[in-house]
């Protein structure tokens, strides 16, 4: 598995970044991946910023976990966001485990693998990271920047640092600023990791703690009617209850499945990092608690995008980066897609999503290499 | 496209921002963006019609007119159009003041519920009109508030709301609304069209 990582597309970003908290930091990895073809004028470039679980592998099979990408109903050829028509780029977040720079790294200055004195990084700090690789790239001006849930923060984080660098801006499932219960479920997962014996151990991973901290987090990302309809009471064996600790219901023995298979891809020290940038965004707190501010000179038209079940980013939660934008006067629109599917909705094959999508992003292509026309 | 909105598109000419409630399918949008160049917006409750809107580039929000209109600043919109929708409300006077608020001038579309067949229908058969423009049962039309032409001039009257044209439309016949021909546009017309602020 390491020898594979280190073929993958890296950036090393040799200009200094200032992080939120006060560190500095240079000559760092950024892994990424495009899909498609950058065409002649530069203008069908899209970026997507991926979610907590997520890695710069959007679509097709992961080379690394050799599973499909996390975004396959969306992205790839012929697809919601077409990969002949447009060039879609995504890097592994700062704080991430597929090659970017990272806990599970080696600090040049100890020789050892960065664990817990990594630096804790914001959605902001990640953001800006993600600017060295356009310019790497010679990319000025983006079609869209789009992303769900830790992504769609990315989103708004974005247009609001870059209000000239994005035609069109999808926000998916997100928020603004995360809540007292997302920034509790995030505890949660946390304290699970922190709880295990193996955590900060040396040659071992807090495989336990991590799945844990997916299983709680797995179910925050489903809908009540979703995990009723589909595993109900249902036992694992057609038999009776074994009248012990075992995975009696099938739901008990899906959730564990998902914990273990999570461990195999995914570091837990990363884990702690990353749920820390998602509570630490407030993005009202940095425009002095007034979040229109954030939008106050955006160009970007968006089109923000919620799900009826999603209890985890609800659609009030949506609808009100819809309300700053309207206050300051930007080009938003805004739909909520009916789906029992909750959080996870815009991962699955969600048709209406996928039309939206689809449709909004033609569009704004059309639009947008129609005004370079003129 | 409807005369109706014809008329509309006529009232608000180019490079204008506009903001449509109860913007339907965008047809009216979607003209006024490409054809008149202006900045158009638009609020809609039914989430089919915003998915239609948003396939269409039209920067649609999904929501109730009642609730989110709040959010818009103050004279934000050279233009606020409402078609048809006022009498569905269930509060069509508040509504009516965050229109003037949002824009600078608003444009109100009414179904004229003093139009003759509608006159007729309840004279002789006594039951609740149901005519082309009306489509419903009185137990599932959407209408809750009918009035007429004369209803809502006088309404714009006693609330100094300033009363800038006034049109109305028969049988796809365009003309005006006079102090004079007020009474004959009563009966005669099935739509009137104000720009009000």
């Amino acid at each position: 598995m390491n020898t594979d990582i280190k073929n993958i597309k890296k950036l090393i970003i040799n200009q200094s970044l200032t992080l939120d908290c006060g560190k500095i930091i240079k000559d760092f990895p950024l892994a990424y991946e495009t899909y498609g073809t950058l065409n002649k004028n530069k203008s069908n470039a899209v970026l997507t910023f991926h979610a907590l679980t997520g890695d710069q592998f959007v679509t097709n099979i992961n080379p690394i976990t050799k599973r499909e990408g996390w975004w396959t109903f969306a992205v790839g050829p012929g697809k919601a966001v077409d990969t002949n028509k447009y060039f879609v780029i995504c890097a592994n977040v700062l704080g991430g485990c597929m090659g970017s720079f990272g806990p599970k790294e080696v600090d040049p200055k100890t020789n050892k693998i960065f664990s817990t004195s990594f630096p804790v990084i914001t959605i902001k700090d990640i953001v800006k990271a993600q600017k060295f690789l356009l310019d790497h790239l010679g990319i000025k001006k983006l079609l869209a920047v789009m992303g769900g849930s830790m992504g769609g923060m990315q989103v708004l984080q974005f247009v609001s640092l870059y209000p000239d660098m994005a035609y069109s801006a999808i926000p998916i499932a997100c928020s603004a600023s995360h809540s007292a219960q997302n920034i509790a479920l995030n505890e949660l997962g946390r304290q699970a990791i922190m709880a295990d014996p193996n955590w900060k151990k040396e040659n071992s991973t807090p495989d336990k703690g991590l799945a844990v901290a997916r299983m709680a987090a797995h179910i925050t990302y489903l809908s009540k009617q979703g995990l009723q309809e589909k595993f109900g009471r249902k036992l694992q064996d057609k038999g009776s209850l074994k009248f012990s600790f075992d995975a009696d219901f099938q739901i008990e023995s899906y959730l564990r499945y998902q914990g273990s298979t999570f461990v195999d891809r995914f570091d837990a020290n990363s884990y702690l990092y990353i749920t820390r940038a998602m509570d630490y965004f407030d993005l009202e707190k940095q425009y002095n608690g007034n979040l229109s501010l954030a939008f106050k000179n955006t160009k970007s038209k968006f089109c923000i995008i919620s799900f009826s079940s999603d209890w985890l980013y609800p659609t009030s939660e949506n609808k009100e980066i819809v309300i700053a934008l309207n206050a300051c006067g930007a080009n938003v629109g805004f739909v909520e897609i009916n789906s029992d599917k909750g959080h996870d909705s815009f991962l699955l094959n969600v048709p209406e999503f996928l039309k939206t999508l689809s449709e909004f992003i033609g569009s704004t292509y059309n639009e947008m290499n129609n005004e370079k026309r003129i | 496209m409807k005369k109706e909105f014809k008329i509309i598109a006529k009232i608000i000419q180019d490079n204008n921002r506009v903001l449509d409630i109860g913007c339907g399918d965008g047809t009216l949008m979607d003209y006024l963006k490409k054809n008149q160049k202006n900045d158009v917006r638009g609020l809609e409750p039914k989430k089919d019609l915003v998915q239609k809107c948003i396939s269409k580039g039209l920067s649609v929000i999904e929501g109730d007119a009642e609730k989110e209109l709040i959010q818009f600043p103050e004279k934000s919109f050279d233009y606020v159009v409402l078609s048809q929708t006022l009498q569905a409300f269930l509060n069509p006077e508040e509504v009516l003041n965050q229109l003037l608020r949002i824009g600078k001038q608003t444009i109100v579309s009414i179904p004229n519920f003093g139009y003759w067949k509608i006159r007729l229908h309840l004279l002789f058969k006594g039951t609740m009109p149901i005519t082309q423009n009306l489509p419903d049962e009185w137990y599932n039309t959407p209408n809750l508030h009918m009035c007429t032409i004369q209803d809502f001039v006088n309404f714009c009257n006693k609330k100094n709301i300033k009363i800038n044209k006034s049109m109305c439309l028969t049988n796809e016949k365009i003309s005006e609304i006079t102090k004079r021909n007020m009474k004959y546009k009563n009966i005669f017309s099935q739509l009137g069209v104000f720009l009000i602020q």
